[in-house]
């Protein structure tokens, strides 16, 4: 088979889309920004389309710094306005920390829904706002992206990528946000693309191609704007793809590097495949990584080799499947990598956020795996500090020199079927932590559920499901369990937990107001206190959640938002 | 480069362009081939081109491994949620034509999605369709599953002395506490049916299931108590953190809010009682699980 390599230019002429039924702009308005904006054709015809202009009205009465550029000294001192959210997880360390109190654990009871905005889209909403200046930016599925005033949930622009009848994403047509830079957004496609949009219009600025998207390669992923560049990491796992994490230059889309997750011939590492597995080897980055100033630093995390469930062909550890990665932000050379499951045969992708946290006088790097552990590992060194588990796990025993758990003899997918914990879903998985600093604890929201693991050989074929086995819950009549788990990231020890009724995919933020915010798979939105683990309040938002939330404000009040069902939710004090 | 890539269309292709365009046939009598299939149109499209292939049966149990055995079990004989395939009589199918079309497109009204429709990217090849057909009917038992027992019986017993109709509906008749039986003889196995009523708490009936959660919610027994100080006993018909909804043995509904009340019990012990042998002898039993078969594959 042949890998995909380099990217082409698609110039501009991207599907740069208006809501459903709007039409075409005229030729001549294939131009970009503010251009675009000067030559609206036909108005009656675009009457319904929502567009900028309602950005203007609203920016005479905005407060302040509106509409400044976000530079990446504002993304660097991101914690000097804690009004804003210009990250996936809210700042470079992967905390999802908000350090606006406003509201907190004395008035939580109090709070409502301030707005609703419905996205129209299908399937499992995964995405994290951002918001900049009183401006929300946030994806839906099928390649939607749209800004709305955040006061009032109200459009500004929309933009859709039509997309191709025939894409290959592993799990759903998800998206999990935007990054932003400038007077850009940029979104990674199902067809993997990496575009970039005008922050104001919408507007298609660059539009690359960074693989084939029929090969099982896509994006999934929320990128992360690191000084001019914008880091972005593929989806496809599933497929056999090789997996790689681009960097393009913010400002014209071009790629400055690539860093493929998987070693070619030559490099070091390569050595740890079987044969030409490399080829198909997986290990995809199909979660935001973090970014630590003081090293120029990305950790950035993998998931799992390919044929996920199935080690057969593919002997030796797989690097770099499964790991946590530092690379030098301007070049993409790797300084250091840990191996968090080597030689995977369970889907236990390592693409949880890599949360950066100084305890102690250390500096750190903590991840809840979704094989079950949480690690805490120096983030100058790589080493390997901590490994405890959080949840049910029977996979490993024992740890080897460096304490990293090693796998049982038998927990190797067999012919008849042999039961492993976690399951593939994981004991965590994309879900995004928390780490509040005031409090000391890392909240995640994991689940203690078994499956049976057996094999089911496949061929490699480009662009078809590679799994290698199928999983299925386990017989025992015990239900799964799903929790929010408070973590002191220095003993590894769980000091509370919270139990669903059922296992939730919602990822989890923390607050200065002593408030811990996490979502249920039955619709609520709760609000729990941090120290204790209590809910504090709720909201039945009517669709279960598979986001993370978010905090910011707007002329001085805070706001808590998440996306639940198909709509996205701004709560506030009344 | 990355363009070049030629992706092989799957979903467009009729299951003989598609088998043939993996092997290694010349052009021309693969064209041949081809025009020979279009002839004779849906005869085609109704004959496995893998059938009694074994290899094809191997790759097939592989592919239903992954696809099907969620709900259809390891080895095709049933499982929570999907009927035993390994029957030589099946409800929804009878030729592997049939069964091609509801492996495609699904059957509507239950839970059998069509091909390609589970978010996992563009689902089985026809090859693939048909090397899972091949397996299935390699796994068929020989003869036509009986019912053992006398239906006519089984149906007296249903709703009289087992009574099984006080808490359980067929065809509108009967009570509402238990799961709605019209269909269950078409969809479980017999031994899954005789063990649900020997163990009923071995596996928990699924209740009410709400289009994004993960999770059904299963027939839980429960049991409050109330702030004013009542107590209701009951089956859980759904639940959040937050509030829960039980249907009593009264066959009352009730919407409570978790934090109001003073005792709130779950147990996995179903409501429904075990019937053990000296209750309901085999026989007896053979016979209800022919009604509910009968009932079921009608």
């Amino acid at each position: 088979m042949s890998i995909p390599d380099g990217i082409a230019h698609q110039p501009r002429s991207g599907d740069r889309l208006r809501p459903t039924g709007c039409p075409e702009p005229a030729e001549g308005a294939q131009a970009v920004g503010q251009r675009q904006k000067a030559r609206q054709p036909r108005r009656g015809e675009r009457d319904n389309c929502v567009r900028a202009f309602a950005l203007l009205c609203l920016l005479s009465t905005a407060p302040s710094v509106i509409h400044a550029q976000v530079t990446f000294e504002r993304l660097l001192n991101s914690s000097k306005e804690p009004q804003n959210w210009m990250t996936y997880s809210g700042d470079y360390s992967g905390k999802r920390f908000s350090s606006l109190d406003q509201i907190n654990t004395t008035n939580a009871r109090a709070m409502v829904a301030k707005w609703v905005y419905q996205t129209g889209a299908t399937g499992k909403l995964e995405t994290t706002p951002l918001v900049v200046d009183g401006i929300l930016y946030a994806t839906a599925q099928d390649n939607r992206a749209f800004a709305l005033d955040a006061r009032t949930g109200r459009p500004i622009w929309m933009y859709q990528r039509q997309i191709p009848g025939d894409i290959r994403p592993c799990c759903g047509r998800v998206n999990r946000g935007l990054a932003i830079l400038g007077d850009k957004v940029f979104l990674g496609t199902l067809d993997a693309h990496v575009i970039a949009l005008d922050a104001k219009t919408g507007s298609v600025v660059w539009d690359v191609i960074a693989a084939d998207y029929r090969t099982g390669h896509s994006f999934t992923v929320a990128p992360l704007a690191v000084k001019d560049l914008v880091v972005i990491g593929v989806s496809g796992g599933e497929y056999g793809v090789r997996g790689f994490i681009d960097a393009y230059d913010a400002a014209t889309g071009e790629r400055k590097w690539r860093f493929y997750t998987v070693p070619g011939p030559g490099e070091v590492g390569h050595d740890t495949w079987e044969g030409d597995s490399w080829k198909v080897g997986g290990a995809p980055a199909w979660n935001t990584g973090t970014y630590d100033p003081a090293t120029n630093q990305i950790f950035w995390p993998t998931g799992n080799p390919a044929p996920s469930n199935r080690g057969e062909g593919r002997a030796g550890d797989n690097l770099y499947s499964n790991s946590l990665l530092a690379l030098n932000a301007e070049s993409g050379k790797m300084n250091w990598y840990f191996q968090f499951t080597k030689h995977d045969e369970h889907d236990w992708d390592a693409t949880q956020v890599p949360v950066i946290i100084d305890a102690g006088g250390k500096h750190l790097i903590a991840q809840a795996n979704r094989n079950g552990f949480f690690y805490v590992i120096d983030r100058t060194t790589g080493k390997l500090i901590s490994a405890n588990a959080y949840g049910k796990t029977t996979w490993s025993d024992a740890k080897d020199s460096e304490g990293r758990p090693v796998p049982n003899k038998n927990a190797s997918p067999t012919q008849e079927g042999h039961t492993v914990c976690p399951g593939a879903l994981g004991t965590t998985n994309f879900m995004a932590p928390t780490y509040d600093p005031q409090a000391g604890l890392f909240y995640v929201t994991a689940r203690d559920q078994c499956d049976i693991f057996s094999t089911a050989p496949q061929p490699y074929e480009a662009g078809h499901a590679f799994y290698g086995s199928a999983y299925f819950p386990s017989e025992e009549a015990e239900p799964y369990r799903g929790f929010l788990k408070a973590i002191d990231p220095v003993t590894g020890q769980v000091k509370w937990k919270f139990e669903h009724t059922s296992p939730t995919w919602s990822g989890v933020l923390s607050t200065a107001g002593g408030l811990v915010f996490s979502g249920d798979a039955e619709g609520n939105f709760i609000a729990f206190d941090a120290a204790s683990g209590k809910p504090l309040w709720h909201f039945q938002m009517g669709g279960a959640v598979y986001a993370a939330p978010m905090a910011f404000a707007v002329d001085g009040k805070e706001y808590v938002a998440i996306a639940a069902g198909s709509a996205i939710y701004a709560f506030g004090l009344p | 480069m990355s363009q070049k890539q030629p992706g092989r269309p799957k979903v467009q292709e009729s299951p003989a362009q598609n088998v043939f365009s993996r092997s290694r046939i010349p052009l021309v009598i693969h064209l041949v081939i081809l025009l020979f299939s279009a002839a004779l149109g849906s005869y085609a499209d109704d004959r496995n081109p893998l059938a009694g292939d074994a290899k094809a049966a191997k790759a097939g149990e592989y592919e239903f491994r992954i696809n099907c055995a969620l709900c259809h079990g390891l080895g095709a004989r049933g499982g929570g949620r999907g009927p035993d395939l390994t029957r030589a009589v099946k409800k929804h199918t009878h030729s592997d034509g049939d069964m091609f079309q509801v492996i495609s497109n699904g059957i509507p009204g239950t839970a059998m999605p069509s091909n390609g429709t589970n978010g996992q990217g563009v689902g089985m090849t026809d090859e693939e369709i048909w090397q899972i057909i091949t397996y299935i009917r390699s796994q068929e038992v020989k003869a036509p599953a009986r019912p053992m027992g006398n239906a006519a019986r089984g149906k007296d017993l249903f709703y009289g002395d087992a009574n099984c109709s006080l808490c359980h509906m067929i065809d509108g008749k009967g009570g509402r506490l238990g799961p709605e039986l019209t269909s269950v003889g078409g969809s479980r196995t017999r031994e899954a049916i005789i063990d649900s009523v020997r163990n009923p708490s071995r596996r928990l009936a699924w209740g009410l299931t709400e289009a994004t959660k993960e999770f059904p919610q299963e027939y839980e027994s429960v049991t409050v108590g109330t702030a004013d100080g009542k107590e209701i006993k009951g089956v859980t018909l759904n639940e959040d953190n937050f509030s829960v909804q039980i249907m009593d043995s009264g066959e009352q509904i009730h919407s409570l809010e978790k934090d109001k009340l003073r005792s709130f019990r779950k147990s996995r012990e179903s409501a429904m009682p075990k019937y053990g042998v000296d209750v309901l002898s085999d026989k007896d039993l053979e016979d209800i699980v022919a009604f509910l078969t009968s009932v079921g594959t009608k």
